[in-house]
């Protein structure tokens, strides 16, 4: 069984596209291998800043060959049909066959498809996938039309087994596969032949190519700490950094080089950024003190000087970077100490969406619902609103418009260099959390308020002209800032009842008002119209156009006015159902939340079907007590009892057409077992109502959980349709009251089991 | 790949072994554009000279102005007036990447010591409706030249495709120099009679110019220049092919292509003067690239551009 060898050899491919690129190639290549009837047992990618290769393991030497049967026309059809199935057959009218079916007498011929050798496949298959090749983005080069990421050089495509290593004729717009390659660009340029994969790996390493990208990446890693913990500091962990600075290096060579004193002033975090996003450093942390004094950089090779001029160099660079960002924070730092009203008030010059108005706009906005959440979660509204106000001024600054990602961050040290209370500078900060499901959620009251006002205005911004999630399609990022609200609610307890703040952000929302605003122009335009016309001696005028035009632009105008009275309408309409519809949406996002921790989805449904469910809080809490509840041995026991009483209940509802829903009497009572249910519902009753004012949802399933005994017995000792209407009215509305008592937490028709 | 020469000693002599050595790989070495542009993308010889299928192969430096990058000659190594040397080469041959290299090594960058890496950096010019796939060239962790293979111009598709090189002139001779400051780099050999630095060439100009780009540059003027240069590009191409007068086919993708530069260059200044807002600034953007993508039009309807009637 012969092992296959691949690579595609070309100039450098993007970091960020080679392990993806590794992957499909494989699975493209083995795919298509598959499907035309080869086999193999094993299968490695593997990609380098100038190759992908992929080994395939005991292929198979070719196809099987394949018999297939085909019914063929009636037999005695005419003999164009006859002719037509021959031809698409291949086969001869001697080599068909006569056979009786159901039907009748058919012909059929037996097809036979020979098994093609494994070379032929490969070629075929290797071609299809480099002409089809999923790159993010493709590119042409020279006069051909070919296209791969860069310009593809050389293709290695052979087969291997005891015989020896045969090169698969293979030539794609002039690139001819073959058994060469080249190694590292500049310690190894000279071409060499390969034999096989294991010949290939280890040729490649002695001329200082490392395939593997992981073997590059442990590489990397092991030699930085080892010198950071030389010198008693430590490397700041960043696998994204370490995988990418693999993709850049086909031999890694770790350097570790220091920072100039005159930067270590600038914010850790900008040291960082600056470092790993324009010279791919990772950043050296001096465990005692938290400051970054040193960078580890990658080079692509070794030299006589032991890398003294690589290091030199790339030291005189970030000394570069750093004077600008240094430049930009000493800037920022001075408009900052005059306040950060001026930042904020050049965000009206952004646009957050065209609908939705400026960023100034929407912080207006945000401070507004601050101020309405504020006392909901315990901060003081002139506090939440002063921070909502300025915890986007950072966007203005220097440094973040050099390094988008520390927004938040600047804010902070910006709001503190201003001199703004504590829990402005850490609203600013926190604000934009949680980002994702494992992010911190901010606890302190200010950010907390700051931080929901922010996704709140998002959410029903968006809910109010419309553009909701749909399928995978979230651009604005809304399911993110929806869970970022439930954690927000959860995590901190708070007990809000979100329709009301939805109603409050989506009535703030400016389309209503845009809309408002064309409808009242068109109705003065008509007005003005209207009464020039009743002006008998009303000729015309130069900026109005004469009579006869106007009289003939009032219909038009009298249409406008209609129709955008009823697009005004029809949005008030929308934004009615707007908190509702929203509130839809987070129970969805809080379905999947609670199903990853594990709580039932039929749970989660009952809970959900009580009033008040906006108020997130209270309906978790609900929910965590009747899991723990139907994971009892009371609650499946209680949830039949309860089913049972519910069903005879609602059939002989539904066959008498009224409700039971008062007046059981004890005194109608016939046997023990009925007194006994009633004394346990007055019991269980006794504890639940002070329980559900507390909201202790575990204590008031406790007490129901005493009712299955005397149900269980109830239903064993008593025939609910007695012939005696009076009792059977009373024995009805004795059920209808274990209705009422065991639906107060959850409707538990919606419970299975 | 060559021997590695000699390190070079000024500012010009950078510039010569770059003439040279592209000389040598048989480019036409041209002269720079006689018109004020933001980069050497702009001269001709690439823009409109990327497009249609005939062979090309040029080098040259182009002096470029970007007003908003003028720091009054303060800034170690922004200016708002600087050089970049450009080399266009259609179709783009096998083994660019290796010329390149040859050229580092003709300017004195011992490969032996230093480490090139090619890292991605997709080219786009949306003044140009331009775009393209290469890498920025870092050398021990500095960008020293751009590598792209352009795939669309003025909104064309680039058959065959054109490979181009942008080297930041000062950035790379000061790498090269080991000089810090720019102003302090040497321009002529630091040992003749008169020797004079960049900042003796270019200090005073950066503080004229960065004051006239930031403060004086009179807005309304280029404004209407603006509205002129447009409407003088359109007005060009809107006329016949044929000559009336010489009774030739003569379309002026030049002429109007020039206008296309003269726009480019005074929205820029706009820039600088900061009278362009945000929204504002996408729409002069584009109204940038129409004429752009008329100039492309335009030269494909020429000999140049591959015309045949």
């Amino acid at each position: 069984m012969p092992d296959l060898l691949i690579e595609l050899f070309s100039e450098e491919i993007p970091a960020r596209m080679q392990t993806r690129a590794a992957e499909d190639l494989k699975k493209l290549v083995t795919d298509g291998l598959v499907e035309a009837g080869l086999t193999y047992a094993g299968a490695a990618a593997f990609s380098t800043p100038r190759r992908l290769t992929l080994a395939l393991e005991g292929l198979t030497a070719e196809s099987p060959t394949l018999k297939e049967e085909r019914r063929g026309p009636k037999v005695g059809a005419p003999d164009k049909a006859i002719e037509g199935f021959l031809r698409g057959a291949g086969v001869a009218r001697a080599d068909l066959v006569e056979r009786e079916e159901k039907k009748g007498a058919f012909y059929f011929a037996t097809v036979v498809t020979p098994g093609r050798k494994a070379d032929a496949i490969v070629a075929e298959v290797l071609e299809k996938t480099i002409r089809t090749f999923p790159w993010p983005k493709s590119m042409r080069w020279g006069a051909g039309s070919l296209r791969w990421v860069r310009p593809l050089h050389s293709i290695i495509c052979l087969l291997t087994d005891e015989g020896g290593a045969q090169v698969v004729d293979l030539d794609i717009d002039g690139i001819k596969a073959g058994r060469a390659t080249r190694g590292h660009r500049f310690m190894a340029p000279a071409p060499f032949d390969v034999t096989s994969f294991a010949d290939y790996e280890a040729k490649l390493k002695r001329a200082f190519v490392i395939l593997n990208a992981g073997e590059r990446a442990d590489a990397i890693w092991h030699d930085a700490t080892n010198a950071a913990f030389a010198q008693g500091l430590e490397v700041v962990e960043d696998q994204g950094l370490l995988r990418e600075v693999a993709g850049l290096v086909e031999w890694p060579v770790v350097l570790m080089g220091s920072i100039d004193d005159q930067f270590l002033g600038l914010p850790p975090e900008v040291l960082q950024t600056s470092m790993k996003e324009h010279q791919k450093f990772f950043s050296v942390k001096n465990p005692r003190t938290g400051r970054i004094e040193k960078f580890v950089t990658v080079a692509n090779r070794e030299t006589a000087d032991n890398g003294a001029t690589i290091l030199a160099g790339n030291q005189k660079v970030l000394a570069a970077r750093l004077s600008d960002a240094k430049f930009f924070w000493e800037n920022d730092l001075r408009v900052a100490q005059t306040g950060l009203e001026a930042w904020t008030d050049r965000l009206s010059n952004v646009t957050f969406h065209n609908k939705l108005g400026s960023q100034k706009d929407r912080i207006d906005r945000i401070a507004a619902l601050a101020r309405e959440i504020a006392p909901l979660v315990g901060a003081d509204a002139d506090l939440a609103e002063q921070a909502a106000r300025v915890a986007k001024a950072d966007l203005s600054s220097e440094m973040v418009y050099e390094f988008p990602e520390l927004q938040g961050l600047m804010g902070r040290y910006y709001a503190e260099a201003a001199g703004l209370p504590t829990e402005v500078a850490a609203a600013c900060q926190e604000h934009y959390s949680p980002l994702g499901p494992s992010d911190d959620v901010p606890t302190a009251p200010v950010p907390v308020a700051v931080a929901l006002a922010d996704k709140i205005d998002t959410l029903t911004g968006f809910w109010a002209i419309d553009e909701k999630p749909t399928g995978s399609k979230d651009p604005y990022a809304l399911r993110r800032a929806a869970l970022g609200v439930i954690r927000l609610v959860l995590v901190n307890g708070l007990r809000t009842e979100l329709l009301s703040v939805f109603k409050f952000g989506i009535d703030a929302q400016p389309m209503k008002m845009a809309l408002k605003g064309a409808w009242r122009n068109c109705e003065m335009e008509a007005k003005r119209i209207e009464e020039q016309l009743a002006d008998p001696s009303f000729v015309g005028s130069l900026i109005s156009g004469t009579r006869e035009e106007l009289e003939q632009l009032l219909p038009t105008i009298e249409q406008a006015l209609e129709d955008s009275r009823r697009e005004y309408d029809a949005h008030v309409e929308h934004l009615n159902e707007g908190p509702k519809d929203l509130l839809a949406f987070f129970h969805d996002r809080l379905k999947v939340y609670l199903r990853d921790q594990g709580i039932r989805h039929d749970v989660i449904d009952a809970c959900l079907a009580m009033d008040g469910s906006d108020d997130l809080a209270r309906l978790v809490k609900r929910a965590e007590a009747l899991q723990g509840f139907m994971s009892s041995e009371d609650g499946p026991n209680l949830l039949q009892g309860f089913k049972r009483a519910n069903n005879i209940l609602a059939q002989a509802e539904a066959a008498d057409g009224v409700e039971y829903s008062f007046g059981a009497d004890p005194k109608f009572a016939e046997t023990e077992e009925e007194k006994a249910l009633f004394t346990a519902l007055d019991a269980a009753e006794a504890r639940i109502k002070p329980a559900m004012e507390a909201e202790d949802y575990d204590t008031a399933m406790a007490a129901m959980a005493q009712l299955r005994a005397p149900i269980d017995a109830f239903f064993e000792a008593v025939q609910v349709n007695s012939d005696n209407q009076v009792v059977r009215r009373n024995r009805l509305n004795l059920l209808s009251r274990i209705r009422q008592t065991c639906l107060q937490v959850a409707d538990l028709t919606k419970v299975e089991g | 790949m060559a021997e590695t020469l000699p390190k070079p000693r000024s500012f010009q002599e950078i510039i010569l072994r770059l003439q040279g050595y592209w000389a040598a790989k048989g480019c036409a070495v041209l002269q720079p554009y006689d018109m004020e542009v933001g980069a050497g993308t702009f001269h001709p010889a690439t823009t409109l000279r990327a497009l249609g299928s005939k062979s090309w192969a040029a080098a040259y430096v182009q002096p470029s102005r970007r007003p908003t990058d003028g720091r009054y000659g303060e800034n170690p190594n922004r200016l708002q007036h600087y050089y970049q040397y450009q080399v266009l080469i259609k179709p783009s041959p096998p083994d660019l990447q290796e010329l390149y290299l040859g050229s580092l090594e003709a300017i004195g960058i011992d490969m032996a010591l230093h480490d090139v890496r090619f890292v991605e950096d997709d080219w786009e010019s949306p003044t140009l409706g331009a775009w393209g796939l290469g890498w920025e060239v870092w050398c021990d962790g500095m960008e020293v030249s751009q590598f792209t293979y352009f795939q669309q111009v003025g909104g064309h598709d680039c058959t065959p495709v054109s490979g181009e090189l942008t080297y930041g002139l000062e950035r790379l001779a000061m790498y090269v120099l080991g000089v810090d400051h720019v102003m302090d780099m040497p321009y002529n050999d630091p040992q003749a009679p008169i020797a004079l630095k960049y900042g003796d060439v270019f200090r005073q100009t950066e503080q004229e110019y960065s004051r006239w780009n930031f403060d004086v540059a009179d807005t309304e003027v280029l404004l209407r220049h603006f509205e002129e240069a447009e409407a003088e590009c359109a007005r060009i191409l809107a006329e016949p092919h044929e000559d009336p007068k010489t009774g030739k086919r003569i379309v002026m993708a030049h002429p109007a292509y020039d206008q296309t530069i003269k726009a480019s260059h005074i929205f820029n200044l706009l820039d600088a003067r900061g009278v362009i807002s945000v929204t504002e600034r996408q729409a002069y953007i584009g109204r940038v690239r129409a004429l752009a993508k008329m100039c492309a039009d335009a030269f494909v309807q020429t000999d140049a551009g591959g015309y045949v009637a």
